[in-house]
């Protein structure tokens, strides 16, 4: 493995940011956050999801503004109004969704909003001129006029940094880069990095892959619940000191329920293999099993893109499997709709609650008792009453902080929000329940509180299943904790098992090399 | 001008109580202002509009725009938009009027006459047949709804014309030895002093209105119009959904057009041409927003009766016709302004 730290030594500090914080609202996503970025280096930002790495490259790049501290460029204060203004004093952001326009070439992509006019318009040549040397540059086998649709990710990806080559930037910030590359391709990011760096060009680079991060960074910035925890230069570090800094102290989510017998399998997952949905060719969920008994909470925990998502959508029966068995209690039910898997006991609650979990045009209470519609339909009729008492009974059961039934769906916070996705869910009886990353976008007490009603649940026989991406949240309730990686199982562990342990299984630690 | 306060208002009184100011029921109902506001003015202007008689007749005006925009509610409740209503509304005139002419049979030699509730019933189902296109092409194919119906409101208008050469049918009495007469009952006849087509518009409102509010189904519309994919994940059967209401729409409209061709007793190729449009702004003064999962029945027939009672006013104090439009676009884009300063605040 080749450290970069010696490569340096022109390391003076280009942009800085001071006591920067930022709130929406009373949501502090960066509390004072003092941050340096070193001329000709790469600085690694870790941390978990919402530990404010994303804000904080935001407001380096100029896209929203600090509520409070300042940006020092070049030993300058400086505000950036608009991202443009930040694109001109020579900081580029790359986002971890590409800006690309898919149906444009290479070179109209490179030279969007900003095209080199002449008295008679485009000057196309010229355009595809510097593309070509760009391209020669990174030395990156592209042809200009190529539509970006028909480029690899890996040299989508190589298109973006040439962008952003191509308006001299000296501080280029990456966004999880290479979440969606393969191990070559990486192999490629890294060399133009290290190109990128001899030419004096500053790296801000964020990524879930650390020990990928180790190989090219030359200092370390941890940050948690937005703010700095750690900060080191590379050769002063290892994994364990990262992942101490990143987990820090959990708030206490609960431990494994006790005190039952469990049952019979519930639900059992055979070999299933499920197709990229978009088509890519590869198996995204492939060849999984795994079985969970009645009164058994499986957490399962894997990066982005390791399949888990597709895993529990397919189990729901709202993708198709091309091949593999789901069986919930000693019935197959493979390929069964949405509807008839809730009839039968076994419902999903979505990982986007706003996307997919509720409807904003409805009442509380309306979205509470959407999925179980039938329980109080008489004949034709749906029975009031009825509704009135199944919408109160599910509000009182997953605690939902609400003014009642008939209030607007959005006057809700985040938790309770998903509390009311949780709860339509339970509102039908089911045997086993899904739940794709239920603590996402939601705070502290409000995740303790879903894992506790999820233990309660699970003490009377519901079998519980659910994806997270936090691994303090994998040893929390969980008796069983699957990680995934890259559509299989990659380790098994007991509630006893320790965070590196689980990360190390996810890839997170060891990069495929 | 007294817009904003209104939404001031709201917003703080909704912070601490859910209680209703003035200017917020104003703004609420708004299609009822409306209408109100159009009733009186035109009363003023004119001693001949406020009278039970001149009502019943533009309330049968209303009947066919009616039927029509109740179709069209179910359909935009879900997201989707049903321009071919119109034509649809054309065809079932025509094939009506075809079948009251008697079918040819050359095969055996006879002459078939369908009494009229066989015919009422026949045309009902093409109704039913033109919508279920819409629908499959929509919900399976994933044609978009605009381009979907936009294309049949063409094959429609089509085949009514290719039906009758570009005539019309002129002759709907029938005669009593064939036993076929009484379709002119639908448009001619009263019941307790009210036309049969405003009690048809009335039983049509009352039973979608029960639909929308009292079964699974109204559910599952308002849901899948809100938020398909989460009404998809929690069992909805959306595709199902989907081509039922494009059905509705299409039986609702194939109803109109019995209406429409027995108020007229004769049935043309090209009747009910651009009322497609009249129906989507009913459906949107009524406060529907096009984007779907919000809308009632009740605000359809207000916003029905506001354009109806409009045109019909201007008619009677004797503004031109090429004014009437200008006064309906009008209140179609204040409709929509109001309807997006209400979604749009959240």
């Amino acid at each position: 493995m080749s450290t970069l730290a010696e490569t340096g030594g022109k390391g003076e500090v280009v942009l800085a940011a001071r006591n920067v914080a930022k709130s929406y609202g009373n949501v502090h996503a960066l509390k004072g956050v003092n941050f340096d970025i070193h001329r000709g280096q790469v600085t690694t930002l870790f941390g978990e999801n919402g530990a404010g790495k994303s804000t904080l490259m935001k407001i380096l790049s100029g896209v929203v503004q600090p509520t409070s501290g300042e940006i020092i460029l070049d030993g300058e204060p400086i505000v950036f109004a608009s991202s443009s203004q930040a694109r001109d004093r020579g900081i580029s952001i790359i986002h971890q969704e590409l800006s690309l326009a898919p149906n444009m070439n290479v070179r109209d992509n490179i030279f969007m909003g900003r095209e080199i006019m002449t008295a008679t318009g485009v000057d196309f040549a010229e355009e595809e001129r510097q593309t070509r040397l760009l391209m020669e540059e990174l030395e990156e086998d592209i042809d200009p006029l190529t539509p970006v649709e028909d480029l690899r990710l890996g040299q989508q990806q190589i298109v973006e940094i040439a962008r952003a080559l191509s308006v001299n930037s000296r501080i280029l910030i990456m966004d999880e880069p290479t979440s969606a590359l393969s191990a070559s391709e990486v192999e490629v990011l890294f060399k133009v990095i290290r190109d990128l760096m001899n030419r004096g060009v500053s790296i801000v680079y964020i990524s879930h892959h650390l020990e990928e991060a180790l190989q090219i960074t030359n200092h370390a910035v941890v940050l948690r619940d937005g703010a700095m925890t750690a900060y080191a230069e590379r050769k002063d570090i290892d994994l364990e000191w990262i992942v101490r800094h990143m987990v820090g102290d959990n708030f206490d989510l609960g431990s494994p329920p006790v005190g039952y017998d469990k049952g019979d399998v519930a639900l059992s997952i055979e070999g299933l293999t499920v197709p990229d949905p978009g088509g890519a060719g590869y198996s995204v969920v492939d060849g999984m099993s795994l079985s969970v008994r009645a009164g058994e909470i499986v957490c399962i925990y894997g990066l982005m893109g390791a399949g888990r998502t597709e895993l529990l959508e397919t189990v729901a029966g709202r993708l198709t499997a091309s091949a593999g068995k789901v069986v919930l209690k000693g019935r197959d039910v493979t390929g069964q709709s949405i509807a008839a898997c809730i009839r039968d006991g076994l419902v999903l609650v979505p990982e986007d609650r706003q996307r997919d979990g509720l409807v904003q045009t409805m009442t509380v209470g309306r979205n509470l008792s959407l999925a179980s519609l039938g329980a109080f339909t008489r004949g034709l009729f749906t029975s009031t009453s009825r509704e009135t008492g199944l919408v109160g009974e599910a509000i009182r059961k997953v605690h939902i902080k609400t003014d009642g039934g008939d209030a607007a769906i959005g006057s809700l916070s985040g938790g309770n929000q998903q509390k009311v996705v949780i709860g339509k869910m339970l509102a039908t009886n089911p045997d086993v329940i899904l739940l794709d990353e239920p603590s996402r976008g939601i705070d502290i007490g409000a995740k303790a509180e879903v894992f506790k009603l999820l233990a309660e649940r699970a003490k009377l026989g519901l079998a519980v299943i659910y994806t997270t991406s936090e691994v303090g949240e994998c040893l929390s309730i969980a008796h069983r904790i699957i990680v995934m990686r890259r559509g299989r199982i990659s380790a098994e562990f007991g509630p006893d098992a320790t965070k590196e342990q689980i990360m190390a299984a996810s890839g997170e630690a060891v990069h495929a090399h | 001008m007294s817009v904003t306060p209104a939404i001031q208002t709201k917003a703080a009184a909704s912070g601490s109580k859910r209680k209703k100011s003035f200017i917020e029921l104003l703004f609420e109902g708004r299609a009822f202002f409306a209408l109100i506001a159009i009733v009186v003015v035109f009363s003023l202007m004119s001693p001949n509009y406020f009278t039970v008689n001149n009502f019943l007749i533009m309330a049968s005006h209303v009947a066919i725009f009616g039927l029509l925009a109740i179709g069209m509610l179910l359909v935009i409740l879900n997201g989707g938009i049903d321009l071919s209503v119109g034509s649809t509304l054309g065809l079932a005139g025509v094939v009506a009027g075809f079948l009251m002419q008697g079918v040819t049979l050359p095969q055996f030699g006879v002459i078939l006459y369908p009494s009229v509730w066989v015919v009422v019933v026949l045309t009902c189902l093409l109704g039913g047949i033109v919508g279920a296109v819409n629908g499959v092409l929509i919900a399976y194919l994933r044609v978009p709804a605009f381009v979907a119906t936009l294309g049949v409101l063409y094959v429609a208008r089509g085949i009514a014309l290719l039906m009758t050469n570009g005539l019309t049918y002129n002759n709907l009495g029938g005669r009593p030895e064939l036993g076929n007469t009484g379709f002119d009952w639908l448009g001619f006849n009263r019941l307790a002093g009210v036309p049969i087509g405003v009690l048809v518009l009335l039983v049509f409102a009352v039973a979608c209105h029960i639909l929308l509010a009292r079964t699974a189904f109204g559910r599952w519309l308002y849901s899948s119009g809100g938020n398909e994919r989460a009404a998809e994940l929690s069992g909805v059967p959306v595709k199902r959904v989907k081509i039922t209401v494009y059905v509705l729409s299409g039986i609702c409209a194939a109803v109109a057009g019995l209406v429409l061709s027995s108020q007229l007793t004769s049935a043309g190729p090209t009747a009910g041409t651009t009322y497609e449009l009249t129906a989507i702004a009913a459906v949107v003064i009524g406060g529907a927003a096009l984007t779907g999962g919000r809308g009632t029945v009740i605000g359809t027939m207000l916003g029905a009766f506001v354009i109806g009672f409009l045109s019909d006013g201007l008619v009677i104090i004797g503004v031109s016709a090429y004014w009437q439009t200008v006064f309906t676009g009008a209140v179609i884009v204040t409709a929509v302004l109001l309807n997006s300063i209400k979604y749009g605040r959240r």
